[in-house]
């Protein structure tokens, strides 16, 4: 349904854009219909900006993203709005999602003046009134408010409606959960797993493991822009097979073990000799091979069936 | 807290302000004075009506004049020009530094590096020599070309103000959210991202308009004002020209200076106030 | 004993009224304990550190003492709290490493805030160097810009320093959210290895990640709207909570190993009360499946066994039937 292929993105920076900053680097992986695939990756991963690139909020560099067999890239005017249609995000901050100033519920308004112009007030209301209902909201209770009198959750759920009130088929969640309160944190999961049954595929981005183990069939782990593991989600947390996914594994804080009790690998510090070549991981990797790991970059290879992992070390063994 | 609440809440420090209190009251004060004033002076600001020089009197409440022009029918005539110099000039200003800073801050890239060199440009020019020289060559001059001149000219520093505050704004979520609705950017710009600006905005406005009628009356004074109609600045032109000064008429010049002096006070003033007002770190509990 | 807070109430002045923000806070901390404190956004856990070492409008103290190893710690006056303030009891802000000016090489920062608090710097300088060593950070750091360290080296640089004087008593806010999880790990465990070093005799960790708290906290406090829940050990709030609101919280938490096919976890109903008119009584009953009629009354913070404190009207044995 969705595919990214060898996606990168290079910042320029620096005076005259001197310096290059590759935030992702030559990243593939497809979304199938009705799937929740996780993007785990700490900050600075470059996770966010995959999830901009797919919304077409940030240019890619070189690169391709197909929906449906189409390359995203080409829609212009009418056609990125057809996009739209089918495609929408979350962000992770929902007071920020929202115009301060104005009520909340004008998201809905701005949906139907751009998508839904012909439609009566009636029936338009009907249909945001089911909508919010579908998310779990009373609509009495959260329309004609400011951002500020509902909360966190609430606004989340509410941007949930607003896509459900396009045909939405992809929905990129960045975050969406990281800000809310932990008592209310765990429905709006639930409410976003739940919509899979109505054909809707997710690319939930994330940094807590336990939270993509959650929802998630498929996980990627992306490292400094790069893939390093990726496949079934259980796949991965009961076998990872990348140092980096380790490290992860080991210092997740838990409820069910104490980090004395999780066999962690001690992390490195080594100065790469060379910036430009060689695995993203070199630096901090407690197994690295000198003369190898430093020299090459390690490609993508099937470690398990369906379980693809960026290591010289794993793919040999 | 609702809407209606957060007004009432900028209203509660707008009262509170005194600082806000005393610029609006001077600046509403002469502009009271500009559409009183017409009706309550007696005279043709240009007509011969009195003695030559005659120092304020009952009569001829602020003097006369060498000519023997009515002192006080000068000024309030020369109010409303000013006025027009303010709103024409400064808002000018104000619309093209909103346009070039809204245009770049929002696109970005080859554009916005376009216009930050026609701003710097613009910028580095000054302002003041290239007016004398247009005034120069320009032989019938008006109040609105005056005003069209200045605005053309000091619209940079506005941009960049504008631009700074677009770029910040557009990083927000609710725009990536606009965008995602398939909103077009000027439908953006207006409808999400300048609301959120009004109060500055607003504030440029006003600092635009009192820069405006300065750049006016140092115009005027050097004798490069409007050659048709009256203004404060080309009063204490003519004053000096004809060594008011020298023979002791201080009614001739001290009405107009003093005008121009409050004006843009009382609008500096007020915008300190504003400023404390719209900015929740700089109210006095 | 080395903190004694005892019916420590303190709101907010707001033009639209007072914000209750803390309630009838009674609570001591163990000399050597590291007390987790957690609660979700606005449960006045900062509020509750930030009136035990800078309560200031506007913040108001409405009631209680505060003792800190026996004496009695002058809270709300300003002059005298300088005497206390990173001498006796020191804090780790949230947000403090955001927050170092990034025009000044760290170690004249350090100078300048030492000496801001009349301390000779050289005489420390020996000890610094040999606790940044401790952190695993060179002393190379104290010529170089915040901007050069990141996050997690940023962070311990913070803790360092905030503990530079053996305060009796840490506040650490929040200081492991902003950060990945490796130096999650790093930071949260270099606070325990501070408290084996006594650098530090008690320290309050403040967070909403109640996971981390599993990992390094002796006791855990949870708050709710401004109250306290219930106060135990670590163990006791983790696997055997009393409180209604500690149960589900706890519930709630996804944790490594649960996927939603299997089993689907479940949040609380509702939202916590708004702090500027809250309910009287028991703040958490409007969304208590246990509520009753005397939750209407404010339940005492009451010790049921030997360190655990709860305040619950059904505690203990109706809940545990439940």
């Amino acid at each position: 349904m969705l595919r990214l292929n060898g996606i990168t993105k290079i910042y320029r920076i620096g005076t005259f854009g001197g310096k290059e900053l590759r935030a992702v680097n030559d990243v593939s992986f497809d979304v199938n219909e009705c799937e929740v695939v996780s993007l785990i990756g700490e900050s600075g991963s470059g996770k966010s900006t995959i999830g901009k690139m797919i919304l077409r909020l940030t240019s890619v560099t070189s690169g391709e993203i197909n929906f449906d067999g189409n390359d995203i890239s080409a829609y212009k005017g009418s056609g990125l709005k057809q996009y739209y249609r089918r495609v929408q995000g979350v962000f992770q901050d929902p007071f920020s999602s929202y115009n301060p100033i104005f009520k909340a519920d004008r998201i809905f308004k701005i949906i139907k003046d751009e998508y839904f112009p012909e439609m009566n007030a009636g029936e338009w209301d009907e249909k945001v009134h089911s909508s919010l209902c579908d998310v779990g909201l009373n609509p009495d209770h959260v329309l004609n408010k400011f951002p500020h009198q509902l909360s966190g959750g609430q606004l989340q759920r509410f941007l949930i409606a607003r896509a459900l009130l396009l045909d939405v088929r992809f929905l990129v969640a960045d975050e969406i959960i990281s800000m809310l309160d932990a008592s209310t944190r765990i429905d709006v999961l639930n409410l976003l797993v739940g919509l899979k049954s109505c054909g809707l595929s997710i690319l939930f981005i994330t940094h807590d493991l336990s939270l993509g183990y959650y929802i998630s069939e498929r996980a990627v782990i992306l490292y400094r822009g790069c893939v390093v593991e990726m496949g079934d989600t259980k796949e991965i947390y009961n076998n990872p097979l990348h140092p980096y996914t380790r490290l992860l594994m080991a210092s997740v804080p838990r409820l069910d073990k104490k980090w004395e009790d999780v066999a962690g690998e001690i992390e490195w510090q080594r100065k790469p000799e060379n910036d430009a070549y060689g695995c993203v991981y070199y630096a901090r990797c407690p197994v690295a091979i000198k003369g190898e790991c430093d020299w090459h970059s390690p490609q993508l290879v099937e470690g398990d069936s369906n379980h693809f992992v960026a290591c010289f070390r794993a793919a040999n063994g | 807290m609702t809407k209606g609440k957060k007004r009432n809440e900028l209203l509660y420090f707008a009262f509170r302000n005194t600082k806000l209190k005393i610029g609006l009251g001077v600046v509403l004060f002469f502009i009271v004075l500009t559409f009183v004033g017409p009706l309550i002076a007696k005279y043709n600001p240009t007509d011969s009506v009195g003695p030559a020089g005659a120092p304020p009197s009952a009569q001829f409440w602020f003097g006369t004049t060498t000519f023997g022009e009515d002192v006080f029918s000068q000024f309030v005539h020369g109010l409303s020009s000013t006025f027009l110099v303010g709103i024409v000039g400064g808002g000018l200003g104000t619309i093209l530094g909103m346009t070039i800073g809204f245009a770049a801050g929002y696109r970005g890239g080859n554009l916005d590096e376009v216009l930050n060199v026609l701003t710097n440009v613009v910028l580095t020019i000054p302002v003041l020599a290239l007016l004398v020289v247009i005034s120069a060559y320009v032989k019938v001059r008006g109040v609105m070309i005056e005003s069209l001149f200045i605005g053309v000219t000091t619209w940079p520093w506005a941009a960049r103000a504008i631009r700074a505050q677009t770029f910040s704004l557009k990083t927000r979520d609710f725009v990536d959210l606009a965008r995602l609705s398939g909103e077009s950017p000027v439908k953006i710009i207006f409808t999400e991202i300048a609301p959120n600006m009004a109060s500055y905005l607003f504030m440029t406005f006003i600092l635009m308009f009192g820069s405006a009628i300065l750049t006016a009356a140092t115009l005027d004074f050097l004798g490069l004002g409007p050659t048709q109609g009256i203004s404060l600045g080309t009063m204490m032109n003519l004053a000096v020209l004809w060594s008011a000064l020298m023979l002791g008429m201080w009614w001739w010049f001290i009405p107009p200076g003093i005008g121009i002096t409050a004006i843009v006070g009382g609008l500096y003033i007020m915008n300190v106030g504003l400023d404390e007002i719209f900015n929740p770190k700089l109210r006095e509990m | 004993m080395s903190l004694n807070i005892k019916n420590l109430t303190v709101y907010y002045q707001t033009l639209k009224g007072d914000v209750q923000a803390l309630e009838h806070a009674n609570l001591s901390i163990a000399d050597g304990e590291i007390m987790g404190l957690a609660g979700e956004s606005g449960c006045g856990k900062t509020t509750l550190s930030n009136s035990l070492i800078l309560l200031k409008p506007p913040m108001k103290l409405i009631s209680g003492t505060v003792e800190l190893d026996g004496k009695p710690l002058p809270i709300t006056d300003m002059a005298r709290m300088d005497e206390y303030r990173f001498k006796k009891v020191s804090i780790i802000p949230q947000y403090a490493m955001n927050a170092m000016n990034p025009t000044r090489k760290i170690g004249k920062m350090i100078e300048e805030l030492l000496h801001s608090r009349r301390v000779d710097y050289s005489t420390l300088r020996t000890e610094l160097t040999r606790r940044l060593e401790l952190v695993k950070l060179s002393p190379d750091i104290l010529d170089m810009y915040p901007i050069e360290l990141s996050g997690g080296m940023k962070q311990r640089m913070v803790m360092v320093l905030s503990t530079l004087l053996n305060p009796s008593l840490l506040l650490a806010d929040e200081v492991t959210s902003a950060l990945d999880v490796s130096s999650q790990k790093s930071v949260s465990e270099m606070l325990v290895e501070f408290r084996k070093r006594e650098f530090v005799k008690s320290v309050v960790v403040i967070t909403h990640d109640i996971s981390i708290l599993y990992q390094i906290a002796d006791s855990i406090m949870i708050m709710y709207a401004g109250q306290l829940a219930e106060k135990a050990s670590t163990e006791t709030i983790i696997h055997r909570p009393l409180h209604p609101y500690t149960h589900l919280l706890i519930s709630s938490l996804p944790k490594v190993g649960v996927r939603y096919a299997e089993k689907r976890l479940e949040g609380i109903p509702g939202n916590p009360p708004l702090l500027l008119n809250p309910p009287i009584g028991c703040r958490f009953r409007e969304r208590c499946p246990m509520a009753f009629d005397k939750c209407v009354e404010e339940p005492p913070f009451e010790e049921i066994e030997e360190g655990h404190f709860v305040a619950c009207w059904k505690e203990p044995k109706s809940y545990a039937q439940a």
